[in-house]
Protein backbone atom coordinates (compact mmCIF):
# COMPACT_ATOMS: atom_id res chain seq x y z
CA UNK A 1 0.00 0.00 0.00
CA UNK A 2 1.52 3.67 -0.89
CA UNK A 3 1.10 6.33 0.76
CA UNK A 4 -1.84 7.94 -2.08
CA UNK A 5 -3.87 4.73 -1.00
CA UNK A 6 -2.87 5.05 2.81
CA UNK A 7 -4.21 8.93 2.87
CA UNK A 8 -7.10 7.41 0.12
CA UNK A 9 -8.12 4.60 3.44
CA UNK A 10 -7.55 7.12 5.89
CA UNK A 11 -9.93 10.10 4.29
CA UNK A 12 -12.15 7.46 3.42
CA UNK A 13 -12.49 6.10 7.22
CA UNK A 14 -13.12 9.61 8.36
CA UNK A 15 -16.09 10.25 5.33
CA UNK A 16 -17.83 6.99 6.48
CA UNK A 17 -17.14 7.71 10.52
CA UNK A 18 -18.62 11.51 9.65
CA UNK A 19 -20.97 11.66 6.64
CA UNK A 20 -22.39 8.03 7.09
CA UNK A 21 -24.36 6.61 4.21
CA UNK A 22 -26.23 9.55 3.23
CA UNK A 23 -24.48 12.70 2.68
CA UNK A 24 -27.38 14.72 2.22
CA UNK A 25 -28.28 14.38 5.89
CA UNK A 26 -24.77 16.10 6.94
CA UNK A 27 -25.35 18.40 4.03
CA UNK A 28 -28.89 19.64 5.76
CA UNK A 29 -27.55 19.56 9.81
CA UNK A 30 -25.17 22.39 8.40
CA UNK A 31 -27.13 24.16 6.51
CA UNK A 32 -29.90 24.16 8.96
CA UNK A 33 -27.38 25.27 11.73
CA UNK A 34 -25.72 28.20 9.40
CA UNK A 35 -29.37 29.38 8.86
CA UNK A 36 -30.24 29.23 13.06
CA UNK A 37 -27.11 31.21 13.57
CA UNK A 38 -27.98 33.81 10.51
CA UNK A 39 -31.50 34.06 12.24
CA UNK A 40 -30.32 34.43 15.87
CA UNK A 41 -27.18 36.95 14.87
CA UNK A 42 -28.43 38.79 12.11
CA UNK A 43 -32.25 38.91 12.51
CA UNK A 44 -32.29 38.79 15.96
CA UNK A 45 -34.76 36.32 15.68
CA UNK A 46 -34.58 33.13 18.50
CA UNK A 47 -34.86 30.81 16.34
CA UNK A 48 -34.63 27.32 18.71
CA UNK A 49 -37.75 25.25 16.36
CA UNK A 50 -35.62 25.92 12.96
CA UNK A 51 -32.69 23.26 13.80
CA UNK A 52 -35.05 20.34 14.70
CA UNK A 53 -37.44 20.82 11.80
CA UNK A 54 -34.41 20.89 9.53
CA UNK A 55 -33.31 17.56 11.30
CA UNK A 56 -36.83 15.93 11.10
CA UNK A 57 -37.19 17.31 7.49
CA UNK A 58 -33.56 15.51 6.37
CA UNK A 59 -34.43 11.99 8.57
CA UNK A 60 -37.51 12.10 6.18
CA UNK A 61 -36.67 13.06 3.02
CA UNK A 62 -33.54 10.57 3.40
CA UNK A 63 -35.64 7.64 4.62
CA UNK A 64 -37.76 8.36 1.31
CA UNK A 65 -34.80 8.48 -0.74
CA UNK A 66 -33.81 4.86 0.18
CA UNK A 67 -36.96 3.46 0.15
CA UNK A 68 -38.56 4.80 -3.03
CA UNK A 69 -36.77 2.82 -5.18
CA UNK A 70 -37.55 -0.48 -3.66
CA UNK B 1 -28.87 18.91 34.82
CA UNK B 2 -28.77 15.38 36.82
CA UNK B 3 -26.04 13.58 36.03
CA UNK B 4 -28.85 10.23 35.39
CA UNK B 5 -29.69 10.69 31.08
CA UNK B 6 -25.96 11.73 30.62
CA UNK B 7 -25.27 8.28 32.25
CA UNK B 8 -27.69 6.27 30.62
CA UNK B 9 -27.35 7.67 27.28
CA UNK B 10 -23.52 7.17 27.19
CA UNK B 11 -23.97 3.45 28.77
CA UNK B 12 -26.85 2.31 26.11
CA UNK B 13 -24.20 3.88 23.17
CA UNK B 14 -20.91 2.37 24.84
CA UNK B 15 -22.90 -1.19 25.11
CA UNK B 16 -23.73 -1.43 21.30
CA UNK B 17 -19.98 -0.23 20.11
CA UNK B 18 -19.06 -2.73 23.36
CA UNK B 19 -21.17 -5.60 21.88
CA UNK B 20 -19.57 -4.94 18.38
CA UNK B 21 -16.02 -5.31 19.83
CA UNK B 22 -16.78 -8.46 21.40
CA UNK B 23 -17.74 -10.18 18.55
CA UNK B 24 -14.91 -9.45 16.98
CA UNK B 25 -12.78 -10.23 19.87
CA UNK B 26 -14.67 -13.96 19.87
CA UNK B 27 -14.33 -14.71 16.79
CA UNK B 28 -10.81 -14.22 16.51
CA UNK B 29 -10.06 -15.56 19.89
CA UNK B 30 -11.67 -18.78 19.16
CA UNK B 31 -10.54 -18.97 15.76
CA UNK B 32 -7.18 -18.14 15.99
CA UNK B 33 -5.52 -17.85 19.24
CA UNK B 34 -6.57 -16.33 22.32
CA UNK B 35 -2.58 -14.88 23.53
CA UNK B 36 -2.82 -12.68 19.49
CA UNK B 37 -6.06 -11.84 20.21
CA UNK B 38 -5.23 -10.60 23.48
CA UNK B 39 -2.31 -8.68 22.54
CA UNK B 40 -4.08 -7.16 19.43
CA UNK B 41 -6.85 -6.11 22.21
CA UNK B 42 -4.10 -4.44 24.84
CA UNK B 43 -2.55 -2.37 21.94
CA UNK B 44 -5.78 -1.61 20.91
CA UNK B 45 -6.52 -0.20 24.31
CA UNK B 46 -3.46 1.73 25.05
CA UNK B 47 -3.70 3.34 21.59
CA UNK B 48 -7.40 4.36 22.74
CA UNK B 49 -5.68 5.85 26.14
CA UNK B 50 -3.56 7.66 24.19
CA UNK B 51 -5.81 9.40 22.11
CA UNK B 52 -7.80 10.12 25.05
CA UNK B 53 -5.31 11.38 27.09
CA UNK B 54 -4.11 13.56 24.22
CA UNK B 55 -7.95 14.94 23.09
CA UNK B 56 -9.50 15.02 26.47
CA UNK B 57 -7.35 17.96 27.86
CA UNK B 58 -7.19 19.71 24.69
CA UNK B 59 -11.25 19.91 24.14
CA UNK B 60 -11.97 21.37 27.53
CA UNK B 61 -9.64 24.34 26.71
CA UNK B 62 -12.02 25.37 23.65
CA UNK B 63 -14.58 27.43 23.94
CA UNK B 64 -17.71 26.38 24.94
CA UNK B 65 -20.12 28.09 22.43
CA UNK B 66 -17.57 26.87 19.50
CA UNK B 67 -17.49 23.51 21.09
CA UNK B 68 -21.31 22.74 21.18
CA UNK B 69 -21.76 24.31 17.46
CA UNK B 70 -19.37 21.83 16.09
CA UNK B 71 -19.76 18.74 18.44
CA UNK B 72 -23.97 19.22 18.07
CA UNK B 73 -23.82 18.72 14.27
CA UNK B 74 -21.69 15.73 14.48
CA UNK B 75 -23.91 14.41 17.15
CA UNK B 76 -26.98 15.46 15.40
CA UNK B 77 -25.65 13.84 11.83
CA UNK B 78 -24.20 10.43 14.08
CA UNK B 79 -27.66 10.76 15.66
CA UNK B 80 -29.88 10.86 12.08
CA UNK B 81 -27.42 8.10 10.43
CA UNK B 82 -28.50 5.73 13.32
CA UNK B 83 -31.74 6.62 13.12
CA UNK B 84 -32.31 5.99 9.88
CA UNK B 85 -30.44 2.62 10.03
CA UNK B 86 -32.84 1.43 12.77
CA UNK B 87 -35.96 2.64 10.77
CA UNK B 88 -34.40 0.77 7.66
CA UNK B 89 -34.12 -2.12 9.83
CA UNK B 90 -37.38 -2.15 11.68
CA UNK B 91 -39.02 -1.71 8.55
CA UNK B 92 -37.45 -4.65 6.27
CA UNK B 93 -36.27 -2.45 3.73
CA UNK B 94 -33.20 -3.03 5.38
CA UNK B 95 -31.36 -6.73 6.74
CA UNK B 96 -31.06 -6.40 10.45
CA UNK B 97 -27.65 -6.19 12.22
CA UNK B 98 -27.29 -9.48 13.31
CA UNK B 99 -24.47 -10.63 15.96
CA UNK B 100 -24.44 -14.33 15.02
CA UNK B 101 -24.29 -13.80 11.60
CA UNK B 102 -21.69 -10.81 11.40
CA UNK B 103 -20.24 -13.45 14.07
CA UNK B 104 -19.95 -16.87 11.14
CA UNK B 105 -18.52 -14.37 9.01
CA UNK B 106 -15.63 -13.30 11.10
CA UNK B 107 -15.41 -16.74 12.14
CA UNK B 108 -15.18 -17.91 8.44
CA UNK B 109 -12.84 -15.29 7.22
CA UNK B 110 -10.44 -15.93 10.23
CA UNK B 111 -10.33 -19.51 9.78
CA UNK B 112 -9.39 -19.29 5.71
CA UNK B 113 -6.62 -16.77 6.55
CA UNK B 114 -2.65 -18.70 6.94
CA UNK B 115 -0.94 -17.77 9.86
CA UNK B 116 1.95 -15.74 10.32
CA UNK B 117 4.24 -14.98 12.87
CA UNK B 118 5.52 -11.12 12.85
CA UNK B 119 6.96 -8.33 15.69
CA UNK B 120 6.61 -10.99 17.97
CA UNK B 121 3.07 -11.79 17.48
CA UNK B 122 2.29 -15.35 16.86
CA UNK B 123 -0.58 -14.82 14.82
CA UNK B 124 -0.63 -11.49 13.47
CA UNK B 125 -4.24 -11.86 11.78
CA UNK B 126 -5.84 -12.75 15.04
CA UNK B 127 -3.61 -9.53 16.53
CA UNK B 128 -5.08 -6.98 13.67
CA UNK B 129 -8.43 -8.63 13.85
CA UNK B 130 -8.84 -7.67 17.50
CA UNK B 131 -6.70 -4.63 17.30
CA UNK B 132 -8.96 -3.09 14.25
CA UNK B 133 -12.10 -4.16 15.69
CA UNK B 134 -11.54 -2.68 19.07
CA UNK B 135 -9.87 0.48 17.99
CA UNK B 136 -12.29 1.74 15.64
CA UNK B 137 -15.40 0.88 18.26
CA UNK B 138 -13.38 2.66 21.19
CA UNK B 139 -12.76 5.33 19.03
CA UNK B 140 -16.54 5.92 18.93
CA UNK B 141 -17.09 5.45 22.69
CA UNK B 142 -13.80 8.27 22.56
CA UNK B 143 -15.97 10.44 20.75
CA UNK B 144 -19.26 10.05 22.85
CA UNK B 145 -17.52 10.13 25.94
CA UNK B 146 -15.38 13.38 25.52
CA UNK B 147 -18.33 15.18 23.26
CA UNK B 148 -20.94 14.45 25.65
CA UNK B 149 -18.72 14.91 29.34
CA UNK B 150 -17.13 18.04 27.89
CA UNK B 151 -20.66 19.48 27.22
CA UNK B 152 -22.17 18.70 29.94
CA UNK B 153 -18.91 19.90 31.84
CA UNK B 154 -19.09 16.26 33.78
CA UNK B 155 -16.63 13.98 32.30
CA UNK B 156 -16.92 11.98 35.34
CA UNK B 157 -20.53 10.81 34.81
CA UNK B 158 -19.67 9.97 31.38
CA UNK B 159 -16.59 8.26 31.33
CA UNK B 160 -18.87 6.02 34.54
CA UNK B 161 -21.80 5.67 31.69
CA UNK B 162 -19.01 4.10 29.46
CA UNK B 163 -17.13 1.87 32.05
CA UNK B 164 -20.10 0.32 33.26
CA UNK B 165 -21.48 -0.66 29.49
CA UNK B 166 -17.77 -2.03 29.09
CA UNK B 167 -17.70 -3.62 32.42
CA UNK B 168 -21.24 -5.26 31.58
CA UNK B 169 -20.72 -6.41 28.38
CA UNK B 170 -17.49 -7.91 29.07
CA UNK B 171 -18.73 -10.11 31.96
CA UNK B 172 -21.82 -10.87 30.05
CA UNK B 173 -19.73 -12.38 26.98
CA UNK B 174 -17.39 -14.06 29.92
CA UNK B 175 -20.20 -15.79 31.36
CA UNK B 176 -21.93 -17.23 27.83
CA UNK B 177 -18.44 -17.51 26.27
CA UNK B 178 -20.22 -16.55 22.81
CA UNK B 179 -21.77 -13.34 20.36
CA UNK B 180 -24.36 -11.27 22.23
CA UNK B 181 -27.16 -12.61 20.04
CA UNK B 182 -30.30 -11.80 22.71
CA UNK B 183 -29.03 -8.24 23.03
CA UNK B 184 -32.20 -6.19 20.89
CA UNK B 185 -29.31 -4.38 19.34
CA UNK B 186 -31.62 -2.47 16.77
CA UNK B 187 -33.83 -0.85 19.58
CA UNK B 188 -30.80 -0.16 21.28
CA UNK B 189 -29.32 1.94 18.58
CA UNK B 190 -32.73 3.39 17.48
CA UNK B 191 -32.76 4.35 21.51
CA UNK B 192 -29.24 5.91 20.93
CA UNK B 193 -29.47 7.34 17.68
CA UNK B 194 -32.69 9.12 19.20
CA UNK B 195 -30.48 10.38 22.48
CA UNK B 196 -27.65 11.76 19.88
CA UNK B 197 -30.20 13.31 17.65
CA UNK B 198 -31.96 15.50 20.59
CA UNK B 199 -28.27 16.47 22.54
CA UNK B 200 -26.89 17.17 19.11
CA UNK B 201 -29.85 19.42 17.90
CA UNK B 202 -29.60 20.88 21.53
CA UNK B 203 -26.28 21.63 21.78
CA UNK B 204 -25.99 22.59 17.95
CA UNK B 205 -28.44 25.07 17.86
CA UNK B 206 -27.19 26.45 21.73
CA UNK B 207 -23.64 26.76 19.65
CA UNK B 208 -25.36 28.83 16.68
CA UNK B 209 -26.91 31.50 19.42
CA UNK B 210 -30.13 29.71 20.65
CA UNK B 211 -31.76 30.57 23.56
CA UNK B 212 -33.84 27.12 24.53
CA UNK B 213 -37.60 28.11 26.36
CA UNK B 214 -36.78 26.19 29.65
CA UNK B 215 -33.12 25.97 29.18
CA UNK B 216 -31.80 22.18 29.75
CA UNK B 217 -35.48 21.06 30.60
CA UNK B 218 -35.80 21.52 26.81
CA UNK B 219 -33.39 18.27 26.21
CA UNK B 220 -35.51 16.60 28.32
CA UNK B 221 -38.41 17.40 25.95
CA UNK B 222 -37.12 16.87 22.94
CA UNK B 223 -36.15 13.25 23.70
CA UNK B 224 -39.88 11.95 23.42
CA UNK B 225 -40.66 14.33 20.17
CA UNK B 226 -37.94 12.72 18.11
CA UNK B 227 -38.47 8.90 19.54
CA UNK B 228 -42.12 9.77 18.64
CA UNK B 229 -41.38 11.73 15.43
CA UNK B 230 -38.76 8.79 14.57
CA UNK B 231 -42.01 5.58 15.90
CA UNK B 232 -43.89 7.75 12.71
CA UNK B 233 -41.44 7.47 10.33
CA UNK B 234 -41.40 3.51 10.73
CA UNK B 235 -45.20 3.61 10.24
CA UNK B 236 -45.32 5.46 7.12
CA UNK B 237 -42.43 3.27 5.83
CA UNK B 238 -44.54 0.50 6.54
CA UNK B 239 -48.10 1.49 5.18
CA UNK B 240 -45.60 2.48 2.19
CA UNK B 241 -44.25 -1.27 1.89
CA UNK B 242 -47.88 -2.73 2.67
CA UNK B 243 -49.59 -0.54 -0.19
CA UNK B 244 -46.71 -1.51 -2.26
CA UNK B 245 -47.00 -5.29 -1.65
CA UNK B 246 -50.81 -5.27 -2.10
CA UNK B 247 -52.10 -6.21 -5.64
CA UNK B 248 -53.38 -3.48 -8.00
CA UNK B 249 -57.40 -3.37 -7.72
CA UNK B 250 -58.92 -4.80 -10.49
CA UNK B 251 -61.24 -2.48 -13.15
CA UNK B 252 -64.84 -3.58 -12.58
CA UNK B 253 -65.78 -4.87 -15.48
CA UNK B 254 -69.79 -4.76 -16.37
CA UNK B 255 -71.57 -7.36 -18.33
Amino acid sequence: MNVTQRLKAFGAFWYDFIVGDDWHVAALIVIGLALTAAATHVAKVNSWWLLPIVAFAALAWSLHRATSSK
Amino acid sequence: MNALPLILTVFVACAVEAVEALTIILAAGITREWRSTFQGTVVALVALAVITAAIGPAISYLPLTGLRLVVGALLAIFGLQWLRKAVLRATGYKSLHDEASAYLREVAAAESATKESRRGVNDWYAFTLAFKGVLLEGLEVVFIVITFGANQKNVGAAVIGAAAAIVVVTITGIAVKAPLTKVPENWMKFAVGVMLTSFGTFWGAEGAGVKWPGNDGALLAGVPVVAAFAALCILWLRSRKTAAAAPAKQPEVVA
